[in-house]
């Protein structure tokens, strides 16, 4: 019998304490909403647009929101990640409703978000005219803007301005000869090949030398999925990296990595290297004054290296879609948010006016007009199925092996691996 | 004769003096010198009511259980309907019967075991199981890049992209108007000010007031949505983001449509959705698509929408595994690998790590304790640290092991498959032999020296002593952790990772998979996570057969140890 009594008293309970719980919440639901209907132009109170950053960026996205938060009383939510997983949690968050109304991201993801369907379209209407056209160009897929870009970035050949001078070579023998000249017939130039693993990210300013661009672009500048590696310039690059790798010249190794191609340029082992903005206080911190170039062209066209752009991007599931575009174009859009931006991480602005003002800077300027050369990087989801292939047979050539076989060979796989 | 079982408790025995071995045995027939060696049936004594059932006394016990239940079941209740407004069907049923299961256990007389195992059941259903499943089903789908929301998200996608902004067409300045729950827009064409709904066009008003900035702040017969209004309601900022005010009768003139509520330009969309049909339409073209079993949108001459669903394809993923000629031989490679990298990491640190436990472990080697912390070091360093350090050091160019011992040679420790291969299996070896050189000394030290003794009077020799006494009585122990530890290095993705990220990658071969990598990285790899397009279908099938292998292995291995036992 007592059994039966405990069932009861606990259910009893169990009811009592769920009824006490829902009550609070439904009330705490219910009164906001007649708070505000009370009060005129009390703002969005309760609205909440939660922001996606990593940690370099979420102080300006904060800064930049203080205003809007005024303004609209809205609460902008910046939820902190590393850069790394942004990409992988968005696509898997959105299409369950719980990721967030806003993300920054690099321009080469919106292939695979567009295709997921994850992201909105943004229009920044009047201010579209404000933006560096190589920005809007990454963010555009199939005709149509997806996200506010706010910072670009390229490599550029950086040099060391005590062994060789400020001038900057204009062709990749006279960089060599000058590097010679200065005594340093071993190591050049650095190549960073994130060692054993291989990095054409790096290099490809150098493959664009020789026009051999990894996908050709159609009329308006935008990708088209028709492999551009096969032809002769491609293979004229593969050969100049054999030519330089363990069976030619040397220069080139499978050894560089980050810390060691920027150990080698502090230490003053090396007078060249290609590398982003982003190594510039490790270098200027082990006292070398640099001087930042164009990359010098190895074939006979312009170095293109890759532009990358950072912006950030809509959920196509966002609820506040209203707030969250209000944020982008009427704030984040603006040269003081722009700023705020660059002075927490200093990438070249997205804004043409920001972009020039913090272009005084010589070494900023360098990078700039190194960008200017450059071209986006592709943003078909089907660069996704390169970088695999296109790396390792860097590695390979640099070590030495055939270029007439494997460079063909890695042609047909990314063209096998992009038709599947 | 079992020499085992004398053995063990000649071990316990010689351990056992001036030790209390047996606290709170009171009451029990067991004898205190033989504790734990082995529970022979009635041996445990006449069981004593649980306080929890008590219904004598005050009945605290009763009292306390009930507490705990009511808070149990509120909570259980909470979910429930948490899980109801949510409409997760699956994780109702699941919690009603996880509840029910937890009142019928605690207030019913028969189930006393299921009371303790209760708890320890649900963790494995919430954390393991839960898991298990939903892989499960993930491998039977498409689930990966561009198959990743439900269809009515891939619609949304599609009318999204498919709506362009018409080109020169200029921002209007536009205020939000209301009429009762009629939605319109009210724009200020260079003066003129203009108000629609969805179902009327645009069409001029006269008496409209506008602002500095050209936005109207007050038009006759509507009234305007303070732009705070907007921002607030949320069902109201829906309506107002998917309003389409027609510019004309004309469609092909286009509709307005505000993105921030406070200027509006003139957009138009070339697909049309038919729910009833479940179609597309391109408007321009008359181009239908149509859902295939794929989870695509596919005209009829095959050409396909951007954004994918998710659907069920069976076997599909499983098939593709082991026929896809891109990832068949690869994964074989992979597979074999595998299977040569758990094998011997296990018998090499094993090998290395009994070794040393038994040169250690004789009396005559001074400072055993000092010797014995050195040899844990590398135990106690973070595998990933580790494997990072030696990636560093076998740079070949820059790494300090051709520089100290190979003369400065460029010896290709990371680039070569094979010597890739060794590095990984080397540096496994360095950083597992001490768990063995542990385990290996704490057995050694529980085996019997009188067995030994007397083999050594039989005139056994050394090597005979240790592979017919030593060795057979130390598999006992250290066999299950051997399977144990060959199961954790099948799936040990941190030093493949970290050393070598799989590579160096196959020549030639039409998938990212390299001669170093194990099933585990070769599943990451597919997955996508890393970048590059995910296939989370074929990874969570791949996952699957890998528990499979793992399973049966364990299993099989288990079996043996059991045979070991019995000498």
């Amino acid at each position: 019998m007592r059994k039966y009594l405990g069932l009861g008293v606990s259910l009893f309970a169990s009811v009592a304490l769920v009824a006490a719980c829902g009550s609070g919440s439904g009330s705490s639901d219910t009164e906001p909403t007649a708070e505000t209907q009370e009060t005129t132009g009390g703002g969005a109170e309760g609205a909440e647009l939660v922001v996606w950053s990593d940690a370099e960026r979420a102080e300006a996205i904060e800064n930049a929101a203080a205003q809007f938060e005024e303004d609209t009383g809205a609460t902008v939510t910046v939820v902190q990640k590393n850069f790394e997983d942004l990409r992988a949690d968005f696509l898997a968050q959105v299409p369950t409703g719980e990721g967030p109304d806003l993300t920054v991201g690099a321009h080469d993801w919106l292939g695979e978000f567009v295709e997921s369907g994850v992201v909105n379209t943004v229009d920044l209407g009047d201010r579209a005219g404000d933006f560096e056209q190589v920005t809007l160009d990454a963010f555009t897929y199939d005709g149509q803007l997806y996200a506010l870009p706010y910072a670009q970035e390229a490599v550029a050949l950086i040099q060391n301005t005590e062994l060789v001078g400020e001038e900057a070579p204009g062709t990749w023998d006279e960089m060599i000869a000058m590097a010679e000249d200065a005594g340093f017939e071993d190591r050049p130039f650095i190549l960073y090949t994130n060692g054993a693993e291989g990095d054409q990210y790096t290099s490809y300013a150098f493959q664009t030398s020789f026009g051999a661009p990894i996908f050709e672009q159609a009329e308006d500048g935008s990708y088209t999925t028709e492999v551009g590696l096969g032809g002769d310039g491609g293979q004229a690059y593969a050969q100049w990296l054999y030519d330089n790798g363990s069976a030619g010249t040397g220069i080139f190794t499978d050894t560089i990595d980050y810390d060691i191609g920027n150990e080698l340029f502090s230490t003053g082992e090396s007078p060249f290297i290609v590398q982003g903005p982003w190594v510039i206080p490790t270098y200027t911190d082990a006292g070398i004054d640099v001087a930042v170039n164009p990359i010098p062209s190895a074939g006979s066209e312009t170095a293109a290296p890759f532009v990358g752009v950072q912006g950030f991007y809509l959920s196509a599931q966002s609820a506040n879609a209203l707030l969250a575009n209000e944020f982008l174009t009427n704030y984040m859009a603006s040269d003081e948010a722009q700023q705020a931006l660059y002075d927490a991480d200093p990438r070249i602005p997205a804004l043409t006016t920001v972009a020039e003002s913090v272009a005084d800077d010589p070494v900023m300027a360098g990078f700039l007009s190194s960008a200017q050369n450059g071209v986006p990087m592709p943003n078909i989801p089907e660069m996704g199925a390169v970088w695999d292939f296109w790396n390792p047979v860097q590695i390979a050539l640099i070590n030495g092996e055939d270029p007439e076989t494997i460079w063909p060979e890695m042609v047909s796989s990314i063209e096998s691996a992009i038709a599947e | 004769m079992s020499a085992s079982r004398q053995g063990k408790s000649a071990a316990d025995d010689a351990v056992s003096p001036g030790q209390p071995k047996a606290p709170g045995t009171t009451g029990s027939p067991r004898t205190p010198g033989s504790p734990g060696v082995s529970r022979t049936p009635g041996a445990s004594g006449s069981p004593q009511e649980s306080h929890a059932r008590s219904w004598s006394g005050p009945g605290w016990g009763f009292l306390a259980k009930l507490l705990i239940m009511m808070v149990v079941n509120a909570i259980g209740v909470m979910a429930i309907l948490s899980a109801y407004n949510a409409g997760s069907w699956v994780v109702l049923a699941v919690l009603v019967v996880l509840l029910l299961a937890a009142d019928i256990i605690y207030f019913a007389r028969r189930a006393l075991p299921l009371k303790y195992l209760y708890p320890g059941l649900v963790f494995l259903a919430v954390f393991q199981m839960f898991t298990l499943v939903y892989t499960g089903y993930v491998a039977f789908t498409n689930y990966g890049t561009g198959h990743l929301g439900s269809m009515e998200q891939a619609v949304d996608a599609a009318l999204i992209q498919a709506e362009q902004r018409v080109e020169d067409s200029p921002s209007y300045p536009l205020a939000v108007v209301r009429d009762g729950n009629d939605l319109g827009f009210a724009i200020n064409d260079e003066g003129v000010v203009r108000i629609g709904t969805t179902e009327d066009p645009l069409e001029a008003v006269g008496g409209a007031v506008v602002d500095d900035s050209g936005t109207p702040v007050e038009v006759p017969d509507w009234e305007v949505v303070p732009r705070t209004d907007l921002f607030t309601d949320a069902a109201l900022q829906e309506r107002v983001v998917e309003l389409r005010v027609p510019v004309s009768e004309a469609a092909e003139d286009g509709s307005i449509r505000t993105r921030e509520g406070s200027t509006g330009s003139i957009y138009s969309s070339s697909l049309e959705w038919d729910p009833a049909s479940t179609t597309l339409t391109d408007t321009e073209t008359g181009t239908v698509y149509s859902p295939d079993d794929r989870g695509n949108f596919v005209s009829g001459d095959g050409e396909r929408l951007a954004a994918g669903w998710y659907v069920p394809v069976g076997f599909d993923n499983f098939v593709r595994a082991f026929t896809d000629t891109a990832y068949a031989g690869p994964l074989l490679q992979v597979t074999v690998w595998t299977f040569a990298f758990g094998a011997l990491t296990v018998l090499t640190s094993f090998g290395l790590g009994l070794l040393f436990a038994m040169i250690y472990n004789d009396p005559r080697v001074r400072g055993q304790k000092v010797l014995r912390t050195i040899m844990i070091l590398p135990y106690a360093f973070p595998a990933f640290m580790s494997a990072l350090l030696w990636r560093g050091m076998l740079n070949s160019e820059f790494g300090v092991i051709n520089e100290w011992f190979f003369f400065g040679s460029g010896i290709d420790w990371l680039g070569d498959p094979w010597l890739a291969k060794f590095v990984i299996l080397w540096v496994n070896l360095w950083l597992s032999y001490p768990y063995w050189f542990l385990v290996s000394t704490g057995a050694l030290q529980g085996l019997p020296s009188d067995v030994s003794e007397a083999a050594r009077i039989d005139g056994a020799g050394r090597w005979r002593q240790f592979r017919s006494i030593t060795l057979p009585l130390l598999m006992i122990s250290t066999a299950p952790l051997a399977i144990a530890s060959f199961a954790f290095n099948f799936n040990n993705f941190t030093i493949i990772f970290m050393l070598t990220g799989g590579g160096p990658a196959f020549p030639g071969a039409s998938v990212p998979l390299g001669s170093t990598d194990i099933l585990i990285s070769a599943i990451y790899q597919i997955s996508g996570v890393s970048g590059g397009r995910a296939d989370y279908g074929l990874a969570s099938a791949l996952s699957i057969i890998v528990f499979i292998v793992i399973g049966i292995i364990s299993a099989l291995a288990f079996r043996q140890t059991r045979k070991l036992e019995e000498i």
